[in-house]
């Protein structure tokens, strides 16, 4: 139980949990995103694997690290686009397209990938980002904050700003107003279809910088499967939130708390357990999660409801 | 762009049968000509690179005895997917569930229970489609009693399946001759499945799989679970009104499902490796929900689509090593055939008009 608190009380481990949690928030405030107007986007998945590659292509091939960024978001909102098209316009099943666009992003990936690496052994890396050093000095959560990277510090100030969006502005009123009351909307003389669409490409941008903090930030090269789930975990995150950015923060930096425990857990000379158990946890907890306020979850109420003009 | 995006669906009031037919080809074709690209982009030949695909599928004994290999699994997920799907009963979980068969195959057909084989062999495939929808359960009741969405529950639980047959793999049943590699004991060579052709590797499991797909079709079209199954996908809440028990239906179909994904399981333990490995499956799991969706979740047409993406995979090996264009071509065919057939399909059922 000591080494318990001796973990959670050390400055590595929250720089861990930090870093473990930014690209679940990036991922779950796109999600939040799309869902608050109405669209359940599971397309994340691979919009994370893509955007993991292309911005990390990007910067080996000369780029900058923020033009790899954009880029990296860029190509989440074309596959995001792809997503609105088919669920908005045409109406098709959020589910299975969702898995589709997941299939399509992540395939294009690895192809994309070994077209362009085709004989390799070890893959190839990029300088990645380092730490700001913005906050030396400051006592307590200077030197957490300090070892980030600027993805994370921009994951952390994108939640305020979204929450100000969603809440303050006329278009978050649209986001909001699409999702719970399509009709309504349009009547404000609204364009439902450009709404959603509009936030769907802008949901799935945040989730390709999401996959793009893995391969430029947190690590420096690109691996097959190194998303692992972590698209889906999102998803569930959105649910625990309540679709409220704030909450969404805390969910994530909540399952990035147990998931830097339980590696440290994993390794610390106690361990009687195999692995595996230890890796299982942070799945297991987000299903319990998602029994636990299903209750009370307050859906989007236009959520993975096609909208048709004149349709009731 | 605004007018683009005002565009309204009329439902026809009678799908062309023509229409219905074509869409499949259609969409099919539709994805070549998108990945001809791809194959260009890779320094081939595309008549070539297309040629070799379709050939090392379709073209010999050899190739087809691969292709129907792979299709067995193939047709078994997706199943699973088509049957839950109907219900709208989302179950994206059964690459998981198919690893939980095969363990619960490996469970009973290794194991040293002193049985003769005739009644140890029916227990072994019980077992493993007791596995698969055992892992069900708790997406269904969750999704039932608590309304919460089984497509993230099943999702996850597949990670959690992986690292349990992994844990297995490290641990009780882990084959102690195999060199270190994690790989699970043999099953009982008795149990193995026969074999269905000389020199080849297509076993029993295909006909078990063909024959579960016309018992389907038949539970579907001609029975009352197949009708609930039908009136509780098109609209629960009429079906409640009717008098249809929905989370009975819901739970059954689930259950039904996983076990046909775990039955995926026991076939490749049994009917092709003779044991279990962390890499038994190429996400045969993930593909039946394109099978599936290909097959419009007809159950005789699943079987179809399972040996197009069959044949797509194992043409895919042999073209890439001809000509150098990556496997994953494969992947990207099958996810783009499954986006523009859901188009195709729309297109079939509703006119597009401009307003």
């Amino acid at each position: 139980m000591t080494e318990m608190l001796d973990i959670v009380a050390s400055v590595p481990f929250w720089i861990a949990v930090l870093r473990i949690a930014t690209p679940l928030i990036f991922g779950t405030l796109g999600v939040l995103l799309c869902e608050r107007a109405g669209v359940l986007n599971l397309g994340i998945e691979g919009i994370m694997v893509a955007g993991a590659f292309a911005g990390w292509l990007a910067v080996y091939q000369g780029a900058g690290l923020w033009t790899g960024v954009l880029v990296a978001a860029a190509v989440g909102a074309l596959f995001g686009l792809l997503h609105g098209a088919l669920t908005v316009v045409l109406a098709l099943s959020q589910h299975v397209t969702g898995l589709g666009i997941t299939l399509f992003a992540t395939s294009l990936s690895y192809y994309a990938y070994r077209v362009s690496f085709p004989k390799i052994t070890s893959p190839p890396t990029v300088n990645p980002f380092g730490g700001t050093h913005l906050f030396d000095g400051v006592p307590a959560i200077g030197p957490v904050l300090s070892a980030q990277t600027p993805l994370t510090l921009l994951a952390l100030a994108i939640v305020p700003l979204l929450a100000y969006v969603l809440y303050r502005t006329p278009v978050g009123l649209a986001v909001r107003m699409v999702g719970e009351n399509p009709a309504a909307a349009e009547g404000q003389g609204l364009s439902v279809s450009g709404v959603r669409i509009g936030a769907i490409v802008a949901g799935s941008a945040l989730m390709g910088v999401g996959g793009a903090f893995l391969t430029l930030s947190a690590f420096n090269a690109f691996y097959f499967n190194m998303i692992n789930g972590r698209g889906w975990i999102c998803v569930a995150l959105v649910v625990f939130a309540s679709w409220r950015p704030g909450k969404a923060l805390l969910g994530a930096i909540l399952f990035a708390a147990f998931d830097a425990l339980q590696l440290r857990l994993q390794q610390s000379a106690g361990a009687t357990l195999p692995y595996q158990v230890y890796l299982m946890i942070p799945y297991l907890l987000s299903i319990l999660a998602l029994a636990l306020v299903a209750r009370k979850a307050a859906y989007p109420r236009a959520l993975m409801k096609p909208y048709r003009k004149g349709e009731r | 762009m605004r007018n683009l995006l005002n565009l309204r669906l009329e439902a026809r009031p009678r799908v062309p049968l023509a229409m219905a037919l074509a869409s499949p080809f259609v969409a099919v074709a539709f994805t070549l000509l998108v990945c001809a690209g791809l194959v260009v982009w890779a320094g081939a030949p595309v008549t070539r690179a297309y040629a070799l695909l379709f050939e090392s599928a379709f073209g010999s004994r050899f190739a087809i005895g691969e292709t129907l290999t792979r299709a067995t699994p193939l047709i078994l997920t997706g199943l699973s997917c088509a049957v839950a799907f109907r219900a709208h009963f989302y179950n994206i979980g059964a690459e998981g569930q198919l690893y939980l068969g095969a363990l619960g195959a490996v469970a009973v057909g290794g194991s040293a229970i002193a049985l003769p084989a005739p009644i140890l062999f029916p227990l072994m495939i019980a077992a493993g489609m007791a596995a698969g929808a055992l892992l069900l359960v708790v997406p269904a009741l969750a999704k039932t009693r608590l309304g919460v969405d089984e497509v993230v529950t099943t999702l996850l639980l597949n990670f959690v399946a992986l690292l349990f047959v992994s844990m297995m793999l490290d641990g009780p049943m882990k084959d102690t001759t195999a060199m270190g590699w994690p790989q699970s004991v043999p099953i009982r060579p008795e149990l193995e499945f026969g074999k269905l052709l000389e020199r080849s590797r297509v076993h029993v499991g295909l006909i078990i799989a063909v024959a579960l797909a016309l018992a389907l079709w038949v539970v579907n079209a001609r029975t009352t679970l197949g009708y609930e199954m039908r009136a509780v996908g098109a609209n629960a809440r009429a079906a409640r009104f009717a008098g249809i028990p929905v989370d009975t239906v819901m739970l059954k179909t689930a259950l039904l499902s996983g076990a046909l994904a775990g039955l995926a399981g026991v076939g490749e333990v049994a009917g092709r490796a003779g044991y279990l490995t962390l890499d038994m499956s190429p996400g045969y799991g993930y593909s039946g929900i394109v099978i599936a969706m290909l097959a419009g979740l007809n159950p005789l047409g699943v079987v179809l689509a399972a040996v197009f993406v069959a044949g797509l995979i194992v043409g895919a090996d042999s073209m890439s090593r001809a000509v150098g264009v990556p496997t994953y071509l494969a992947d990207v065919i099958v996810a783009v055939s499954l986006l523009s057939m859901l188009f195709a399909a729309m297109l079939a059922r509703y006119r597009v008009r401009w307003s």
